[in-house]
C-alpha cells in the first residue's frame, strides 16, 4: 500500500442512495476502485467539476474524502468512509 | 387501540400526496437537497452512510398484527427484508431508496402508520411502558393518556417551532418501565388519596452530551388539567429555550440555568394567567372516557389459574422453564401472561427484525395474544395476553424463527444503537461491541443476574449508556474507534446516571474492561443486590482501582 494520502469525491446517489464515487466526465460510480482520484492539491477543482452541472445532480453531498491505493484497490483513510465503502461490518438478518 | 377516525384518514392521504409532489419535483431538480431535507424529515426519511432511513412512528410502541405486517412489508418490498426497532419504540428501515418513498408512505397509511413528527423540532413519539393495560402494579392504563397527548402535540401550532425536539414518555405502573425521568417531560400517572387520578408532571430529563435527570415540576395535576399544565410547561421553554446554540436548547439546559424552583414559579404564573383557556383544554371525564373505550381489554376467556400443567412442562424441559423465568411476566388478568419476544439472540444485531420474523410474530399476536403486540425500548417485542396453557406452543413457534432466547434482562439483552455501521452521527460502531460482549458473557450470564448493558456509538446517546448499569460510549480518538466506559446507571424508578471508570479503552478491550467490572460487581454484591444497588454501596472507587490494577 502506498503511504501517499490522494483525494476523491464522495456522496449518496439522488434517487435511491447509495453511496457513489465521481468517476469524472460528469459520471458516478458504485464501485470506489472506478472513482477519479486526484493529488491533494488537485482536490477543490476535483470537487468543483463533480458539483458542476445543471439539476438535478445525480449525487447528494458530494464531498472531498482521503484515500490511498493499494494496488488496484482504492482504500479510504477514515474508518467511517471505509464502512461506507465496504459495510456495513456485520451480517444482517434479511430474507 | 386507537382507530384512525376520517379526519386522520384524510389528513395522511393529504400529507402523502404533498410528499409524492416534493419528491416528484426534488428528481425533476425542481428542489435542491437544502431545500428538500426538512421535507423528507419531516416524513421521516433521513440519509444514512449507505442509503435513505425511514424512522416509523409506533405511537408508545403498540402494533396491531396488522401493523406488524404492513411493516414487514415495506421490509420485503422495499428494504433488505428487514426493520431494526429503535429505543424509542419506533422502527427504522435502513435501505430505502427515495424514489419508493411516496409508496411507501402510502402502503403505511393503509394501516395507520406513518413517519411524521420523527424528526426535528417537533414532540416525537410518546413512549409507555410496554406491558400498559396488563402489568399486575398498575394503576391506570397508560395508552389512553398517550393518545390523548399525541393528539393534543400532533402538529400543534403553537409548538411546530420548538427549540429543540421534545419527548414525553408516560408511566403507569408501581415500577418505572418507560425510564420518564431521562425525557423532556415525564407523566407519572397517580392516585390521589380521594381516589381520583392525576399526574406527578416531571421536566428537563434528557441524555446525549448533557446528562441530566428530571425533576418534578409538579406532584399532583389531576387528569382535567393535564393539557392546560403540560401547555403552560411547553409555553415556558417555548419562550425562554435556546434557539442560538443547539447544544443548549433542550429544555434540560433550560431548567438546569433557571432552577427547578424558577422554571416552576413561571409555570405557574403562566398557568395562573392561562384563564379561560384552561377551561378550553379542560379534559372531561366523557373525552377520558370514549377514548378508555377504545382500549378496552380484549374479551379474554375464562382461564383457570391453575398453573400444575405449565410447571409439569417445565420440570419436563429446562429450557422452556428458563424461558418462563426470562421471559415472561405477570398479568393482570388470571390465567394469562405477558411474554416478551427476544430480539437479541446471541451474536446478532440487537433489534434487527426480519419480515418472515415479524410475520411470524403477527401470525402468533392474532392467534394468541388478540392480535396485539409492543415495542419495548429495550429493543425488543411482547405479545401481551397469552393464555399460561398456551406458553409452551408459543416457545416451540417462536423458538423455530430464533425468536425465543431466553435472555430478557440478562446480560446478552444489550441495547445498542446502528452505530457506525449505518449512522451517519456515529463515531464509533455500536453492533460489533454489543455482539462480542454477548457471547463472550452469555455462559455466566445466569449467574450474574439481571444486568443492562447499554450501548451509544456516539455522544448522543441513543443507545441509553448513561443509564446502563454498564454504559458503553464510542467515541473516536485519532481516527481509531475508542470506548468509554461507566457503571451504576440505572432507568428504573430510582434512575441514576453512570459514573467513568477511567480512560476510554479501545475496541479490543472492551470485553475485557466489562468482564472485570462484572467481576467487580459479583465479588461486592451483596444477598439479591442488582448491580445499581451494590454501585450506590460501594460508588465508583472499587470498579475504577479494579481497572486500574489490571492495567
Amino acid at each position: 500500500m502506498t503511504d501517499r494520502v490522494l483525494k476523491l469525491v464522495t456522496g449518496n446517489r439522488l434517487h435511491d442512495g447509495t453511496v457513489v464515487y465521481f468517476a469524472g466526465s460528469g459520471a458516478w460510480t458504485p464501485q470506489i476502485d472506478d472513482a477519479r482520484l486526484v493529488e491533494d492539491k488537485d482536490g477543490a477543482a476535483l470537487l468543483a467539476e463533480a458539483q458542476a452541472g445543471s439539476p438535478p445532480h445525480p449525487a447528494v453531498g458530494p464531498a472531498l474524502i482521503e484515500a490511498v491505493r493499494d494496488g488496484r484497490r482504492i482504500v479510504p483513510l477514515m474508518l467511517r468512509e471505509r464502512i461506507r465503502a465496504f459495510g456495513p461490518t456485520v451480517a444482517y438478518r434479511g430474507d | 387501540m386507537y382507530h384512525y377516525d376520517e379526519y386522520d384518514r384524510r389528513f395522511l392521504e393529504e400529507r402523502v400526496a404533498q410528499y409524492r409532489d416534493q419528491v416528484r419535483r426534488r428528481l425533476a431538480g425542481q428542489l435542491s437537497e437544502d431545500e428538500f431535507r426538512s421535507l423528507r424529515l419531516m416524513n421521516g426519511l433521513y440519509l444514512q452512510l449507505h442509503a435513505y432511513m425511514l424512522r416509523i412512528s409506533i405511537p408508545y410502541g403498540t402494533l396491531s398484527s396488522a401493523k406488524l405486517r404492513g411493516l414487514a412489508e415495506v421490509a420485503r418490498r422495499w428494504d433488505k427484508g428487514y426493520g431494526h426497532f429503535t429505543t424509542r419504540q419506533n422502527i427504522q428501515f435502513n435501505w430505502i431508496h427515495l424514489e419508493d418513498t411516496p409508496d411507501i408512505l402510502v402502503h403505511l397509511a393503509t394501516v395507520e402508520l406513518h413517519g411524521i413528527q420523527t424528526s426535528g423540532n417537533s414532540f416525537r413519539n410518546i413512549t409507555t411502558d410496554p406491558f400498559a393495560g396488563v402489568a399486575a402494579d398498575e394503576i391506570d392504563d397508560p395508552r389512553p393518556y398517550c393518545e390523548i397527548v399525541r393528539q393534543w402535540s400532533a402538529l400543534h401550532p403553537e409548538f411546530s417551532f420548538l427549540p429543540r425536539k421534545f419527548k414525553i414518555a408516560i408511566n403507569a405502573a408501581s415500577e418505572d418501565r418507560a425510564a420518564v425521568k431521562i425525557h423532556d417531560l415525564g407523566l407519572n400517572l397517580r392516585r390521589n388519596a380521594a381516589g381520583e387520578i392525576g399526574f406527578e408532571v416531571l421536566v428537563g430529563g434528557g441524555l446525549g452530551r448533557t446528562p441530566i435527570l428530571a425533576q418534578t415540576v409538579r406532584d399532583f395535576v389531576p387528569r382535567r388539567e393535564l393539557l392546560a399544565y403540560i401547555t403552560a410547561c411547553l409555553r415556558v421553554y417555548n419562550q425562554y429555550g435556546r434557539r442560538d446554540n443547539l447544544f443548549k436548547s433542550r429544555i434540560k439546559i433550560l431548567v438546569q440555568s433557571l432552577g427547578i424552583e424558577k422554571y416552576r414559579a413561571e409555570v405557574e404564573d403562566e398557568y395562573a394567567a392561562m384563564g379561560a383557556e384552561r377551561d378550553a383544554l379542560a379534559l372531561p371525564d366523557a373525552a377520558v372516557a370514549a377514548m378508555q373505550a377504545q382500549f378496552a381489554p380484549p374479551a379474554y376467556r375464562e382461564a383457570a389459574n391453575d398453573d400444575a400443567e405449565l410447571r409439569r412442562a417445565q420440570a419436563a424441559e429446562p429450557e422452556f422453564a428458563r424461558w418462563i423465568e426470562r421471559n415472561t411476566r405477570p398479568h393482570k388478568q388470571a390465567g394469562h401472561a405477558i411474554v416478551i419476544v427476544s430480539l437479541k439472540p446471541l451474536g446478532r444485531p440487537t433489534g434487527d427484525c426480519s419480515a418472515s420474523q415479524m410475520e411470524t410474530v403477527a401470525e402468533l399476536a392474532d392467534t394468541l395474544s388478540f392480535g396485539e403486540v409492543r415495542v419495548t425500548h429495550d429493543q425488543n417485542l411482547v405479545l401481551p395476553h397469552v393464555r399460561k396453557s398456551a406458553l409452551y406452543d408459543l416457545w416451540l413457534r417462536l423458538g423455530a424463527a430464533d425468536l425465543a432466547t431466553p435472555n430478557i434482562g440478562l446480560a446478552s439483552d444489550i441495547i445498542a444503537c446502528p452505530g457506525l455501521d449505518y449512522c451517519s452521527l456515529a463515531t464509533a460502531r455500536s453492533i460489533p461491541v454489543a455482539q462480542a460482549l454477548s457471547r463472550h458473557l452469555a455462559e455466566r450470564e445466569v449467574a450474574i443476574g439481571p444486568l443492562q448493558i447499554k450501548i451509544s456509538g456516539c455522544i448522543n446517546a441513543c443507545g441509553h449508556h448513561h443509564v446502563g448499569h454498564i454504559g458503553i460510549l464510542g467515541l473516536e480518538k485519532n481516527g481509531a474507534e475508542s470506548y468509554q466506559i461507566t457503571v451504576g446507571g440505572s432507568d428504573s424508578a430510582r434512575a441514576a446516571l453512570g459514573g467513568i471508570v477511567g480512560p476510554a479503552v479501545a475496541a479490543d478491550e472492551v470485553t475485557a474492561t466489562v468482564d472485570r467490572l462484572v467481576d467487580t460487581y459479583l465479588r461486592l454484591r451483596r444477598d439479591g443486590e442488582r448491580f445499581p444497588d451494590t454501585y450506590r454501596r460501594v460508588g465508583l472507587a472499587p470498579f475504577k482501582e479494579a481497572l486500574y490494577v489490571a492495567r
